[in-house]
């Protein structure tokens, strides 16, 4: 098949599984409405200015006591809950996708080198990554801020990194293990060419599609496991706007019958979580050449 | 194999060596030791008297030697915040912890590969598109979300069942257990839930993406042609060899399994060890986080090693060189 080929295929797969579309609609509108949320939000919620305590704990603007501009309702703070979700997406989405891109080429790069080299660096990475494994990203990140506490979003950032490459790595080796064997591979080191080469231009582009899967997953993880951090309290500081904090906010006051302060973040969380792995779903089954399709 | 069990053991030994390594950083450079036992307005004469007593004058690598012998024979030092040894701390809240995670896991395994299998065998049906919509839930919703969710429903709205703490126990020996009394098991019901509300949904997944993958193999095409009735087909030839990676997976996860009960267990307000450990990041306690660490990394490497055994015993082409 050629390169062309396998392109239009998995367009035309794209475009008739519904799914795959509402997945990545719904990232889309989410990118969007993190990008815009300054212009967006009715209310700035950690300009103190804005804050007033006379809005603390309104209900949604349907309900009696709502005012404008709180549409869905404000917190203890006074903050709208509507603006405070926008400013928490963006949150969401920057650690979301630094982390998939940091540890993402992080990981790949280990594994490839891994992987072609074998040898102890295979050894001394692959055992690594086991150990890693198995304490678990969530784990080591919890660890980790609890320790050394959550001082900003970079430190987050970094400690989710600290762990997650693993998964990048583990995949990546696999797949170059398998590919490493294949005739054309066999065929360019005949005709001299160097390991930089073999690396970059034959290795690379064939052992990555597995990666893609992983990262399309791992995105939706690392977005629950911020939100699950800052729950803790050992995620991003007070001052930074958070789904999870604000769920963590809310539960104290869900015996007061203030239902607001979570569902209207929790059903963000989830609508944004279930988009991407609604497409990584399909990029599953698209990538998976051993799966028997009706 | 009696080569590849040592191998493995002497690897976990490296790894629990590095884990107190950093331990000892943690508890000898987060936070001030002498500043801690001496208290704050100590004078001078005060803290380097406690510096002696300690022996935390002396060179680096006596004091590791030290903590690592101490540690070796469960002596973690005293809680700086309840004043009474650590590990008898952490040991106390074990039973709480234990009994929930086995619960949560049980259950989780065992609807968890039962639906697979059924979603599996006729992946288009509408009632297991139904059942697959439910588990993308399942991975989309993060524990502590559908904690507070089942909080909101069965406790707020319904009032049907407690949502804190674990309600009556009975103390048998140095195990107290919430097993015995129905109110026991009411207040575990929840939290139970919760913690196996995730797993289940991703060794439903993981179980239907296995079945489906060998159900396409010739060997079980082979076991169709010659006339095996399908219960022998399904669970004897198929299910099997998808339970081989489900299983080592499950037990190669214990560490996320650990880290979502310390969720699940601050929502809950649950008296077992996350509890424990979460309350001691905030108050700095050092020598409590240690222990935790070090007994985490004992339960987490002692899992993987059973279940690299394990896998060697089942699979015969593992080489053991």
């Amino acid at each position: 098949m050629s390169e062309r080929k396998i392109k239009s295929r998995i367009l035309y797969s794209y475009l008739h599984d519904p799914s795959a579309i509402i997945g990545s609609i719904i990232l889309v509108v989410f990118i969007f409405a993190a990008v815009f949320a300054p212009w967006i939000a009715p209310q700035d919620p950690y300009d103190l200015e804005q804050l007033t305590l006379d809005h603390f704990l309104t209900p949604p603007i349907w309900m009696e006591g709502g005012t404008w501009p709180f549409l869905l309702g404000t917190d203890d703070q006074g903050r709208g809950i509507l603006s405070t979700i926008l400013y928490g997406c963006r949150t969401s989405l920057i650690v979301g996708f630094s982390v998939v891109a940091i540890a993402g080429t992080f990981g790949v790069i280990i594994g490839l080198l891994a992987g072609f080299y074998g040898g102890w660096l295979d050894i001394v990475t692959m055992r690594l990554a086991d150990t890693f494994f198995s304490f678990s990203t969530t784990f080591m990140a919890f660890l980790f801020l609890g320790i050394f506490g959550g001082a900003s979003i970079l430190v987050v950032i970094f400690a989710i990194c600290m762990a997650d490459w693993v998964r990048y790595a583990r995949t990546m080796r696999g797949s170059v293990l398998e590919v490493r064997e294949a005739s054309y591979i066999v065929a360019a080191r005949a005709t001299g060419a160097r390991d930089f080469r073999i690396l970059l231009r034959h290795l690379m582009p064939n052992a990555i599609p597995p990666v893609f899967v992983v990262l399309a997953v791992d995105l939706a993880v690392v977005i629950m496991l911020e939100a699950t951090l800052s729950f803790l309290g050992v995620g991003v500081p007070l001052t930074e706007p958070s789904l999870g904090m604000m769920i963590s906010i809310g539960k104290n006051y869900i015996y007061a019958g203030m239902w607001w302060m979570i569902v209207f973040p929790g059903a963000t969380l989830i609508l944004l979580v279930v988009g991407i792995n609604l497409f990584a779903d399909w990029l599953r089954e698209e990538l998976n050449p051993k799966i028997e399709r009706a | 194999m009696a080569t590849y069990i040592a191998r493995r053991l002497i690897q976990g030994l490296i790894v629990l060596l590095a884990v107190s390594m950093i331990c000892f950083i943690i508890f000898r450079y987060m936070g001030d030791p002498v500043v801690t036992m001496a208290g704050r307005y100590a004078t001078f004469e005060e803290r380097e008297e406690v510096r002696r007593t300690f022996g935390l004058d002396q060179p680096m690598a006596v004091q590791y030697g030290r903590f690592l012998w101490n540690a070796v024979h469960g002596n973690f030092g005293k809680s700086y915040v309840s004043r009474v040894p650590a590990l008898g701390l952490i040991m106390e809240r074990f039973p709480a912890t234990l009994e929930l995670a086995t619960t949560a896991i049980v259950v989780a395994f065992a609807l968890g590969v039962i639906l697979g299998v059924l979603v599996a065998l006729k992946p288009y049906a509408m009632r297991n598109r139904l059942i697959m919509a439910a588990s993308l839930g399942g991975i989309s919703i993060p524990t502590f979300l559908s904690g507070i969710l089942l909080i909101m429903i069965f406790s707020v709205y319904m009032g049907v069942l407690p949502p804190y703490g674990r309600g009556e126990t009975v103390q048998i020996g140095f195990w107290r257990t919430g097993f015995l009394t129905l109110d026991g098991i009411r207040h575990l019901i929840l939290p139970a839930a919760t913690l196996a509300l995730f797993q289940l949904a991703v060794l439903l997944r993981l179980t239907r993406a296995g079945m489906r993958e060998v159900m396409a193999e010739e060997y079980i095409k082979t076991a169709w042609a010659k006339g095996l009735p399908p219960f022998k087909v399904i669970f004897k030839h198929a299910l099997r060899n998808v339970l081989i990676p489900v299983v080592t997976i499950t037990g190669l996860q214990f560490g996320e399994l650990i880290a979502y009960s310390i969720v699940t267990e601050t929502i809950f307000q649950w008296p077992g060890m996350g509890n424990l450990i979460l309350t001691s990041f905030f108050e700095n306690d050092q020598p409590v986080v240690v222990t935790y660490i070090m007994l985490a990394a004992v339960i987490i490497i002692s899992m993987n090693i059973i279940v690299d055994i394990l896998y060697a015993l089942i699979n015969p082409r593992i080489r053991y060189e």
